[in-house]
């Protein structure tokens, strides 16, 4: 079987090389790299608008966002079909095309986070460096953290008053520097598709700008959800297992309705641009009706008409406005209004990814796609359900580890 | 604060230090650029002509360009492909190319996947041809533009050819292709796609879809020769190409090219 | 004393100069822009040669006249001339030494590629002439009664 045969389905007319050859993976990347732009945003809203209520989500987001950074190339490299190849990206980027800035925009946003975290994180890595610096008799665990910390302090030992003023000055003009940074990270993404002429879905030079702002979108949703289940979870176990080492049971409030109030507030405004974004795109194809608006009609209001505007309008976006929007907002109701805002982000790069693929460039055929769900070899596994999920988890376990250096909770005299 | 002698001498230093390995990145050098846009260019720009009113359906070019360019027999992928268009009288188009004609037409049920079929009768049909379809060679090739490494170029004589040990298998030039001729190796795993057999016209033989057309439907040639028959045939009679709304400018001309043709 | 601001910068500078120097050995010498500018024209050199080195599969009839002259001349005095005889039996590469022996496609499926009847308005396919597959003998080759090389069944029994 050719690749992306075993999961097409064609039908009427279609070229026969015609396969969907950008399957889940290709779903996955823009979302991925949006939740790291989104996050980026949110922590900057904070460093660079000194919106106060934001400050211990911000810091949370930035360890977020770098820990999504790892995660974000994942999809290409499972997705390349040789993906040992692709550091040929960067040995000899084609600059005409999009996804050669890939190198360079990576490499940059890491650089700008990297350095972020660094100086908001350096002086508690020279606190834990010194002391074991002076100590003899490490143990192996010391001896790792050490070295770990050691290096990370880049040589700088100076935690004075001067020299903590100028790392938020650092971390201010970088958290603005990463702004546009961040937004071109997720805009060249939007550009893949929507210079790809030959696509009658993707080609519209609105692509950019709407996956920039549902990225936005799907960052602050998922560090909001993932800021709240960690704290409720540590006042849960703080208030079940006293142990002397752990804060005071004071010290664990759980999470601020104001700071809940206040991030949904922005996610709302970025939704609104979003939506208003797509269906601006959508009238305006109705309304021209050039050529192709024959079969795009039939792929959007029929063969798609449940994951477009039941899955993503109505479930993703329409409900979880009206959550946000009801006064009296709760913990709970928040939770799954965030739920369905990722869900519907993820349905938007379902839809133009698949969606783009889901008529023929004979624009009388159709091609339907079948997630593979339960693998039975690499491939199957690495481009359906399985690497999704799995991509979808790396995150989540790398901000784990991530958490160990970078603390996020209770630090004292956090920037 | 960094005062400014400070600064300037990081600079200097920065600099200094990225110049050698700078070296290393080659990326602009004048002399190419030079040839580029010198008058030495190549003598030769290889073009296509296809008949579809000589055109049978036999897929006798599909069975050659497979095993002369080592595409597997039973893959379902093709570097060319014959396309059959049925028109009846009620207006209704009717299209199918089964296994990319490989086997020819030897039915006159049409393939509308699924496993359906539609037999049309004989005397519903309008008009109907074949149209056999390559890789046009575009001159402004959009596939090329959006490869990300280079692996896929540009000949000066026109051919768009693909590096099998450079491709990454992103499958970017598959989806900027309007024609729909790229695809992907099912052995190699690298981009794919006709090639006008390089190997074959850069010895002065015919592509092996040309020499096995027994009706001489397709016609390769130099548009740069002005004695080339195809030359003349394209520059004096009325030809078509497909999708010129892309400004891809393909250079595969068709005699006969029907408004319906996809 | 130097602000300690630029640390991380020093870090990036040194991530790129590693990066480059590893350029140097990763990227063949070949690699660069060639006679089509940058867009067109961004490649490794040798695979043009890599191309032109491919094996040539199919000779061509005159290939075939050398050896087998009676077979070409029988052929040409039928409308299957126009046909290559390669288109039935297979690429010669390099035959006689490699393949000895061309396998020949005697199959009905080959011949209906151009006999099973299509009637195109337009199309020269409406001019071959051709029989019903299922109504016709369908159970031999079509070989059996008619020769490929002299197809016409006058005067025989």
């Amino acid at each position: 079987m050719v690749h992306g045969e075993l999961w097409t389905l064609k039908e009427l007319f279609v070229y026969p090389n015609e396969y969907i050859y950008w399957s889940i993976q290709i779903v996955m990347y823009p979302f991925m790299t949006g939740l790291v732009a989104g996050a980026f945003v949110l922590s900057s809203l904070y460093h660079v608008f000194g919106i106060k209520e934001l400050k211990d989500i911000a810091r949370f987001a930035l360890v977020f966002s770098f820990a999504l950074l790892f995660a974000a190339p994942m999809p290409i490299v499972l997705h390349l079909q040789h993906p040992f190849r692709g550091i040929n990206v960067m040995m000899t980027p084609h600059f005409t095309s999009a996804i050669a800035a890939f190198g360079i925009v990576f490499f940059t946003y890491g650089t700008i986070v990297a350095s972020e975290l660094w100086f908001l994180y350096r002086k508690h890595f020279v606190e834990v460096a010194l002391p074991l610096k002076e100590k003899k008799d490490k143990s192996l665990t010391e001896w790792i953290k050490f070295i770990v910390f050691y290096t990370l302090t880049l040589g700088v030992y100076d935690i004075s008053e001067e020299s903590l003023k100028r790392d938020e000055k650092a971390i201010k003009i970088l958290a603005g520097v990463g702004i546009p940074v961040a937004c071109f990270l997720h805009g060249y993404a939007g550009f893949i598709f929507g210079s790809v002429k030959a696509n009658a879905l993707w080609m519209t030079p609105l692509m950019p700008v709407i996956f920039i702002m549902s990225a936005i979108v799907s960052g602050i949703a998922l560090c909001l959800l993932t800021y709240i289940i960690v704290m409720e979870l540590r006042k849960i176990k703080v208030k079940s297992h006293r142990k002397p080492w752990m804060p005071k049971l004071e010290d664990v409030k759980g999470v601020e309705m104001s700071v809940i109030r206040i991030t949904a507030k922005y996610l709302l405004l970025f939704m609104v641009f979003a939506i208003t974004l797509e269906l601006l795109d959508l009238v305006f194809r109705g309304y021209t009706a050039v050529r192709h608006w024959d079969i795009l009609r039939t792929v959007i209001y029929n063969k798609d008409f449940t994951n477009i505007f039941i899955l993503q309008y109505t479930f993703g976006n329409l409900i979880p406005f009206i959550i946000f929007l009801i006064p009296g907002l709760t913990i709970r109701r928040a939770i799954i209004g965030l739920v369905l805002v990722i869900m519907g982000v993820f349905m938007m790069r379902w839809n133009v990814v698949i969606g783009g693929q889901a008529f023929s460039l004979t624009l009388s055929g159709y091609m339907e796609y079948i997630v593979p769900i339960i693998p039975h070899d690499w491939e199957t596994f690495k481009e359906g359900m399985g690497g999704a999920v799995s991509i979808f988890v790396m995150p989540f376990v790398l901000f784990w580890v991530f958490a160990k250096i970078f603390p996020v909770f209770n630090l004292k005299e956090s920037h | 604060m960094i005062n400014r002698r400070e600064f300037l001498k990081n600079t200097v230093k920065g600099i200094a230090g990225l110049a050698v390995p700078l070296a290393a990145i080659e990326i602009i050098n004048p002399r190419k650029l030079h040839a580029a846009n010198s008058s030495e260019k190549s003598k030769v720009r290889w073009v296509f002509l296809v008949d579809t009113y000589k055109c049978v359906g036999c897929g006798f070019c599909v069975k050659a360009c497979k095993n002369e360019n080592e595409i597997p027999y039973d893959a379902n992928v093709t570097r060319t492909w014959v396309e059959r268009y049925v028109l009846t009288k009620e207006g209704r188009l009717f299209a199918d190319s089964p296994k990319g004609a490989r086997d020819g037409f030897i039915t006159t049920k049409i393939d509308r996947g699924l496993g359906n079929f539609q037999d049309i009768k004989k005397e519903d049909i309008k008009k109907a041809f074949f149209v056999p379809k390559l890789c046009n060679q575009c001159e402004n090739p959009p596939c090329v533009q959006v490869c990300p490494v280079g692996a896929t170029y540009q000949t000066d004589d026109g051919v768009v050819l693909v590096d099998r040990t450079w491709c990454i298998g992103c499958g970017y030039c598959i989806m900027a292709c309007p024609y729909g001729v790229r695809f992907f190796h099912p052995k190699y795993h690298t981009a794919e796609k006709c090639n006008f057999c390089y190997h074959r016209i850069t010895k002065g033989m015919k592509t092996a879809c040309v020499q096995a057309c027994p009706f001489g439907a397709r016609m390769i040639g130099n548009i740069k020769d002005p004695n080339d028959p195809v030359t003349k045939i394209i520059t004096t009679e009325r030809v078509g190409v497909l999708k010129s709304e892309y400004g891809t400018k393909p250079q595969v001309y068709y005699i006969g090219l029907d408004e319906e043709v996809r | 004393m130097k602000s300690h601001i630029w640390r991380p910068l020093y870090a990036v500078v040194g991530i790129i100069a590693l990066a480059l120097l590893a350029r140097v050995f990763y990227v063949p010498k070949d690699f660069g822009i060639h006679e089509r500018g940058y867009m067109y024209g961004w490649y490794r050199e040798g695979n043009i040669e890599d191309w032109k080195n491919v094996k040539v599969k199919y000779q061509g009839k005159n290939y075939c006249k050398d050896c087998h002259p009676d077979k070409v001349e029988s052929i040409d005095k039928t409308p299957h001339a126009i046909i290559q005889c390669e288109n039935c039996h297979g690429p010669a590469i390099d035959h006689p030494s490699d393949p000895p022996k061309l396998a020949i496609d005697r199959s009905r499926q080959q011949c209906l590629r151009c006999h099973f009847p299509l009637a195109y308005p337009t199309s020269s396919r409406s001019k071959i002439r051709g029989i019903d597959p299922e109504k016709h003998n369908p159970d031999i080759e079509c070989v059996m009664c008619h020769n490929p090389h002299k197809p016409s069944l006058k005067g025989i029994k």
